[in-house]
C-alpha cells in the first residue's frame, strides 16, 4: 500500500501533463493500444453474444457478426426473470452500504486522525492488520453473526456487515491529517462541537476523497457475488451478480440470455466509471487494491 | 470583554519540552497586550492555552473572574485570529463571518444585522459573497478579524496576524489594528517576533525567552530600562551595540568603566565583569574638534566603517570599534563574516548627508548618560 493519498489535496502534476500532451504520439502507445484491445474483446463478444440466437451462440468457430439481430434477447430476461428486483435489490444495497461506509469511515477517520485517545495507535494498526485477512477466512464467522441477527436471506445480510470498512477508515484518515489544522481549531473556538467541525468543516473540505470511496465501495459492493451466493437464497431477495446465475443451468445456459443481462448489469458500473474515472484511478493507485 | 491572567503556569508538552515556565500574567479588561520573543520562545504557547487548544501542565488561567482550566475553547467565549487566517475556504466572506453567531445558535437576524456590521467596520461590503481564495493578503486578514471580532467576545487573541503580509501592507494593518482597538477597547492579547508591532501597538509588552517573561512593561519602559541583556538587545532596531567591559573602584563612590577605548565613571557600579551597551541612535559623529578631547565627560569611539545602509533621512554606519563583543542571547543569526576578535561589530545611526564610506574611520561620540550597563555573569541590568 503506498502512501501517495498524502498529496491528494491538489491536483497531481502528471494530469496536467498528460492533458498538455493528450494528442501526442508516444512509443508506450504501441503497448497500450495492443492491451486496450485485449481488455475489449470478451466486452465486444459480450456485446455481440447478446445480440445472436442462442443457435449462433453455440456455433464454432465464434459467429463474430451475427447474421441476425435479436434485440428480443433483452426483453427476455426482462421477462423471464425478475430482472427489474434484482436491479432495485443491488440498488438498496449498494446505495446503504457507500452511504453507510461515507458516514462511519468518516467518523472513525476523523477519530483517528484527530482525537487524542489512549491506545489510538495500537487500535489503528490493528484496524490495519485485519485488511491482510482474506474474506474467505472470515465468512463463516461473519455468517454466523448475520444467522444470529436474523438477517439471512434478506437485503440487510448484504448491508449491515458492510457498512465500515477498514481501507475506509485508513483512506479518510490520511486525508483528514492532512487539512490544516488551523481551520478545525478556528472553528472549535468559533463554538463548534467536534461533530459540527466534523460536518461542517472537514467534510466539505473532503470531496475529492469521499468521491473516491464513494466509487470504490460502489464498485466493490454492486460486484459482489460469494456474500450474497451464501446469505440469499429466495430469487426475490437476490442481487443481479446473483441473479446472473440463475441463466446458467445444469443442463444447458442460455448464453445469449446471460449475456443480455451481464450488458444491463454493467450499464450503471460503465456509467459510473465514465463520470467518475478519476476517483476510481486515484482510489486504485492510492490503495494498491483492485477495484 | 474581561480581564485575562495566568498564574504559574508551566506547559511541558509530552517530549519533555518545557514551552511556559512559571509564567504569570495580568490583562486588564481592554488592554492590548502583546507577547514578543524569538521563535520557540513559548508566546504562541501561552496564546493557545488561554484559547483551550492546549491544557496546562500546572497553574491557572483565568479569564473573567473564572478560571477556565477545563473549560472547551467554545466555552471560554474568546476569539483569535491564526497566522495563517484559517479561513474556511469553502464558504464565501458572509458564511466565514457568521459561522460563530451561527453555531452559537444565534438569531438568522442577528447574525444578519452583526456581520453586516463588522463588515462594514472593517470595508469588507464588496467581499461579503467572495471565497477566500479570492481575496488579497490583506483582505483575507481583514475577513479574519472580522470573523473573531463579530462575536464580540471576552478576548480577542492574535497569533502572528500580519507576518503573511508584504511589508508595506503590514505597516498599513498595523495601524488599522491599532485604531480598531482603540474604538473597540476590546482586551486584546497579541503574539508577535517583531519588535517594531510590539512597540507600535501595545499598552504594555511581554518579552519572553525560554518559556519565562523577562520584563513586562510599557514599550517606553522596556525600551528606555531594559531589565536585563535580552531585553535590551531584543528590543529596538537596529539591536543594541555590547561591548564586554570591567567597572573598577575609583574613589568612594565612583566607579571606572572602561571598554575598549571606552572610559567614563559612573557611581555605584559594583566591581567587576560588565556588559556596556549603547543604542545606535546615541552614537553621533563628533564634532572635529572633539577628536582632540577624548575624555570621561564626552567618550568617544573609533569607528571603523565597513557598511553604510542608507534610510532616506538618515543612514545606518555598520563598522567595528575597539574591543571584545558581548552577546545578548537575542540575536536571530550570528554574522556570516567572521569578526575579527579584537574588534567588536557596532552600528550606528547618522543623520544623511556626509556619511562615510566602507573603509574610513570616524570618531563617535557617546552620551556616557545613555549608556546601558549589565552584569557579564548574570545579565541583570545596572541602574
Amino acid at each position: 500500500m503506498t502512501t501517495q493519498i498524502l498529496t491528494q489535496t491538489g491536483r497531481p502534476a502528471h494530469e496536467e501533463e498528460r492533458e498538455a500532451g493528450r494528442f501526442l504520439f508516444s512509443p508506450w502507445h504501441l503497448v497500450l493500444i495492443p492491451l486496450a484491445v485485449v481488455m475489449l474483446i470478451p466486452m465486444a463478444w459480450m456485446l455481440v453474444t447478446s445480440l445472436e440466437t442462442l443457435n449462433e451462440t453455440r456455433h464454432f468457430p465464434p459467429v463474430l457478426l451475427p447474421h441476425t439481430l435479436a434485440p428480443g434477447n433483452y426483453s427476455a430476461v426482462l421477462r423471464q426473470a425478475p430482472f427489474a428486483r434484482w436491479f432495485v435489490n443491488t440498488m438498496i444495497v449498494t446505495v446503504a452500504t457507500v452511504a453507510g461506509n461515507l458516514l462511519f469511515c468518516s467518523l472513525a477517520g476523523y477519530a483517528f486522525a484527530r482525537i487524542k485517545f489512549f491506545g489510538r495507535e495500537v487500535v489503528f494498526v490493528l484496524l490495519l492488520a485485519t485488511l491482510m485477512i482474506p474474506f474467505q477466512v472470515v465468512m463463516i464467522p461473519t455468517f454466523i453473526i448475520v444467522k444470529d441477527l436474523g438477517l439471512i436471506n434478506t437485503l440487510n445480510a448484504l448491508i449491515v456487515p458492510n457498512l465500515a470498512n477498514a481501507f475506509g477508515v485508513f483512506l479518510l484518515r490520511q486525508f483528514f491529517r492532512t487539512l490544516p489544522v488551523e481551520l478545525e481549531e478556528a472553528a472549535r473556538i468559533d463554538g463548534a462541537s467536534r461533530l459540527s467541525v466534523l460536518f461542517k468543516i472537514v467534510l466539505p473540505l473532503s470531496g475529492p476523497v469521499l468521491a473516491t470511496l464513494a466509487v470504490i465501495t460502489f464498485l466493490w459492493t454492486w460486484n459482489d457475488f460469494l456474500w450474497p451466493l451464501i446469505t440469499i437464497y429466495t430469487p426475490n431477495n437476490m442481487t443481479l451478480q446473483l441473479g446472473l446465475t440463475t441463466f446458467q443451468g445444469t443442463h444447458q445456459t442460455a448464453t445469449n440470455l446471460l449475456m443480455a443481462a451481464n450488458v444491463m448489469s454493467m450499464l450503471p458500473v460503465l456509467l459510473l466509471f465514465f463520470l467518475a474515472q478519476k476517483y476510481f484511478i486515484r482510489g486504485i493507485a492510492t490503495s494498491g487494491l483492485k477495484g | 470583554m474581561a480581564r485575562v491572567a495566568l498564574h504559574n503556569v508551566t506547559k511541558q508538552f509530552h517530549g519533555g519540552t518545557l514551552a511556559l515556565d512559571d509564567l504569570s500574567l495580568e490583562i486588564a479588561d481592554g488592554e492590548f497586550l502583546i507577547l514578543v520573543g524569538p521563535s520557540g520562545c513559548g508566546k504562541t504557547t501561552a496564546l493557545r492555552l488561554i484559547a483551550g487548544l492546549e491544557k496546562a501542565t500546572s497553574g491557572t488561567i483565568m479569564i473573567g473572574d473564572t478560571a477556565v482550566n477545563g473549560v472547551s475553547p467554545r466555552d471560554r467565549d474568546i476569539a483569535m485570529v491564526f497566522q495563517n487566517y484559517a479561513l474556511y475556504p469553502h464558504m464565501t466572506v458572509y458564511r466565514n463571518l457568521g459561522f460563530g453567531l451561527r453555531e452559537r445558535r444565534t438569531p438568522k437576524r442577528e447574525v444578519d444585522r452583526r456581520v453586516r456590521e463588522i463588515s462594514t467596520i472593517l470595508g469588507l461590503d464588496d467581499l461579503l459573497k467572495r471565497r477566500p481564495a479570492q481575496l488579497s493578503g490583506g483582505q483575507r486578514q481583514r475577513v479574519a478579524m472580522g470573523r473573531a471580532l463579530v462575536r464580540e467576545p471576552k478576548a480577542f487573541l492574535l497569533d502572528e496576524p500580519l507576518s503573511n503580509l508584504d511589508a508595506k501592507l503590514r505597516v498599513q494593518m498595523r495601524a488599522e489594528l491599532k485604531r480598531l482597538h482603540a474604538k473597540l477597547g476590546i482586551t486584546t492579547i497579541y503574539v508577535t517576533h517583531d519588535q517594531i508591532e510590539a512597540m507600535t501597538l501595545a499598552d504594555r509588552i511581554v518579552v519572553m525567552s525560554a518559556g519565562q517573561a523577562l520584563q513586562i512593561g510599557t514599550p517606553q519602559e522596556v525600551f528606555s530600562r531594559p531589565a536585563n541583556l535580552f531585553v535590551a538587545g531584543f528590543i529596538g532596531s537596529p539591536a543594541m551595540n555590547m561591548l564586554r567591559g570591567r567597572a573598577s573602584a575609583r574613589g568612594s563612590a565612583d566607579t571606572e568603566i572602561t571598554a575598549g577605548e571606552l572610559r567614563f565613571t559612573r557611581p555605584g557600579v559594583p566591581a567587576g565583569e560588565i556588559v556596556v551597551g549603547i543604542r545606535p541612535e546615541c552614537l553621533a559623529p563628533a564634532p572635529a574638534d572633539a577628536t582632540h578631547l577624548p575624555g570621561p565627560a564626552q567618550p568617544t569611539l573609533d569607528l571603523e566603517v565597513d557598511l553604510v545602509e542608507p534610510l532616506g533621512e538618515q543612514a545606518l554606519v555598520h563598522g567595528s570599534v575597539a574591543g571584545t563583543a558581548a552577546h545578548s542571547g537575542a540575536e536571530e543569526e550570528q554574522s556570516i563574516l567572521a569578526e575579527p576578535s579584537s574588534r567588536a561589530p557596532v552600528t550606528a545611526v547618522f543623520p544623511a548627508g556626509s556619511l562615510p564610506g566602507p573603509g574610513d574611520r570616524v570618531r563617535v561620540r557617546v552620551d556616557p548618560g545613555r549608556i546601558y550597563l549589565f552584569d557579564a555573569a548574570t545579565g541583570e541590568a545596572i541602574w
